[in-house]
């Protein structure tokens, strides 16, 4: 009882108090790179929310005559080779982009992160093991991992999500462990280790919601990088398959008829870039008011 | 020196041990039944079967990768289930199309990056240190397959200043094969006419492929170029008296080069990710297209061979980066 008590004080102590987290977000408000990132963001999510009603028209509508149309006030984005609006193809591709980017990040999240508090708390052989694994997988160049796996698994968008959190992972056990080693060592955990505090205790109690934020601010920068991962495994046919309106796989479908309509593949292209510039942006702004490390700039 | 290098280069075989067994775990893992598939769509069960045993396919899993670290040892990749051929033979074949483009994408980064990072930093807030700053931002999260795409719509389609697709034009016949690097060999057998026909054809899969290392090669030229230049070392060197490109290159940019060294070895692997799309798109015939070709195909071996080769060239790249880092300052020692 006195060891609960006394375990949860010093986690509150040394957890992120309120006044960091006010003096960050104040950090971040005054980057002004911030501010075009969440504007970016906000329009990225309403596209995906609303997308589907705000559209046009149906982004499966086939319609003979008006195929390769130029954009026009009917068509803000042109139309494609099947006549289908490309406007509305578009809006519906932010969803499925956010969707994937979302569970590929919380895929790779809960197993990097969960192998990595195992790896850096026991030590030992586990750990050993554990980081042989990530030399491994890191061995790969980026992106011919993802696209081995998911060349094995099959094409399809829910193995593509697969194969790229299962080349991902490794990087949040490396970053996770890597601060588990540190803060093992700090007082408050010895403390409550003294205290009889149990391995579950500590991870779940003290050292998780200490790597919390490191692992957010790496998330957040990631995320964009998960969309265009997922679109460029998409282009080589590997990811979304037609006609889903995935922006990859629209550039995959527009190279052929590039020569007669240059809007066909530009704005799914042109989504792609903003919505990852906009991820970028942001997360690089919320690492750089949130990293205490960086200290107050 | 030496012993470091031994000892990096010992890490080496475990590392590619796990490299094949996680290949082989997964290709082996999968739903996919690879004997169908060769067998063709009609075949019946004893054919089906009869395509299993002669690659190997009922054995035992275990048994069946230590026959693959065997032959891997051998240099055996396996034969390639699409074009028939020895996966070695065939990557024997299109290697070198995929190092010249990595090459001079690798080539192109250095010689655009780090004099526009220089300049930009030299003259921060001009003109070239807005475009660098722009191009730093844009250029990481910009697809590099619609960055391709782009370059051929306006530099073939629209202008024809480039070709569209391949090493050469399908009309001429190959340089003779000296290093199969198309360049180098029609520089060495003085054939100027393939040498320009070549370079032609290099440039825009070349700058595609580039794009995603330029800009960090330019951010961190940039950011270490600034910093070094705040130094006293500078302040002594310019009150020396020194020529101005002497202190600029061998005080400045000397001392600012590891960070754009590192940056370098780490977008490699980005650069050889990026050989899958760019390959794809000017159809370029190297082990990207061979790759993307046997991915669809459910051509294992190949799909295998491919990543084991690019990955023996990412882990030697991060070698030589290391060893350079003693090459440009003298302070690092192994």
């Amino acid at each position: 009882m006195l060891s609960s008590t006394l375990a949860s004080a010093t986690s509150v102590r040394a957890g992120p108090g309120t006044s960091y987290l006010r003096r960050s977000f104040r950090l971040l408000g005054r980057i002004p790179a911030a501010w075009i990132g969440v504007a970016i963001v906000a329009l990225l999510l309403l596209a995906a929310l609303a997308g589907p009603a705000v559209a046009p028209q149906d982004p499966y509508h086939i319609s003979a005559a008006d195929k390769l149309r130029p954009p026009s006030p009917a068509h803000w984005f042109g139309t494609d080779d099947l006549g289908r609006d490309l406007l509305s193809r578009v809006l519906t591709g932010a969803r499925i982009s956010l969707a994937v980017s979302v569970v590929v990040l919380a895929l790779a999240m809960t197993l990097g992160v969960g192998l990595g508090l195992i790896a850096g708390y026991w030590g030992g052989w586990a750990d050993e093991a554990l980081m042989r694994t990530t030399d491994v997988f890191l061995a790969f160049p980026r992106l011919v991992l993802a696209i081995v796996i998911a060349a094995t698994l099959g094409a399809g968008l829910s193995n593509t999500v697969f194969a790229i959190a299962l080349s991902w992972w490794p990087w949040y056990t490396r970053l996770v462990r890597g601060q588990i080693l540190s803060l093992r060592e700090m007082e408050y955990v010895q403390a409550a280790v003294s205290l009889g505090g149990g391995p579950r205790r500590i991870l779940m109690r003290h050292l998780l919601p200490n790597v919390a934020t490191t692992v957010v601010i790496q998330a957040s920068i990631d995320i964009g990088f998960a969309i265009l991962a997922t679109a460029s495994l998409s282009f080589i046919g590997l990811g979304a398959q037609p006609p889903t309106p995935e922006w990859g796989a629209l550039i995959a479908q527009a190279r052929s008829y590039m020569v007669d309509a240059w809007w066909y593949p530009t704005f799914p292209g042109l989504a792609i870039f903003f919505a990852v510039l906009g991820f970028n942006l942001l997360g690089n702004a919320i690492r750089d008011a949130f990293d205490p490390k960086l200290g107050s700039k | 020196m030496t012993r470091y290098v031994l000892r990096r280069l010992a890490l080496l075989p475990p590392l590619l041990v796990g490299v094949s067994l996680l290949l082989f775990v997964l290709t082996h893992l999968v739903p996919a039944d690879p004997a169908k598939l060769i067998a063709g769509e009609h075949a019946g069960p004893e054919q089906i079967e009869a395509v299993r045993h002669a690659f190997g396919l009922d054995r035992p899993l275990p048994e069946q990768y230590l026959v693959f670290l065997e032959k891997l040892g051998r240099g055996d990749l396996g034969v390639s289930m699409l074009t028939n051929s020895p996966v070695t033979a065939d990557l024997e074949q299109y290697f070198p199309a995929t190092i010249e483009l990595a090459a001079s994408a690798m080539l192109l980064t250095i010689v655009l990056g780090i004099p526009i990072g220089v300049v930009s930093a030299v003259r921060r807030g001009g003109t070239v240190d807005l475009a660098a700053q722009l191009l730093s931002l844009s250029g990481l999260p910009f697809p590099i397959f619609f960055f391709g795409i782009l370059l051929q719509l306006v530099f073939v389609r629209w202008l024809g200043w480039f070709p569209l697709s391949g090493r050469l034009a399908v009309t001429a016949a190959a340089p003779p094969h000296i290093t199969g690097l198309y360049v180098v060999d029609s520089l060495l057998t003085g054939r100027l006419g393939d040498l320009q026909s070549s370079l032609m054809h290099l440039a825009l899969p070349s700058l595609t492929l580039a794009l995603s290392s330029l800009a960090p090669t330019v951010r961190m030229t940039r950011s270490t170029m600034l910093e070094s230049l705040s130094q006293d070392y500078m302040r002594t060197a310019w009150a020396k008296g020194l020529a101005s490109v002497r202190v600029l290159l061998h005080h400045a940019l000397r001392n600012a080069l590891i960070p754009v060294i590192t940056v370098l070895g780490l977008y490699t692997g980005g650069l050889l990710g990026g050989v899958f799309l760019v390959e794809l798109i000017f159809t370029w015939p190297g082990v990207g297209l061979y790759s993307v070709n046997a991915i669809t195909a459910l051509d294992y071996p190949a799909i295998m061979g491919t990543s084991l080769l690019l990955t023996v060239v990412f882990v030697l790249v991060n070698l030589g980066v290391d060893l350079l880092y003693a090459v440009v300052d003298p302070r690092i020692r192994y």
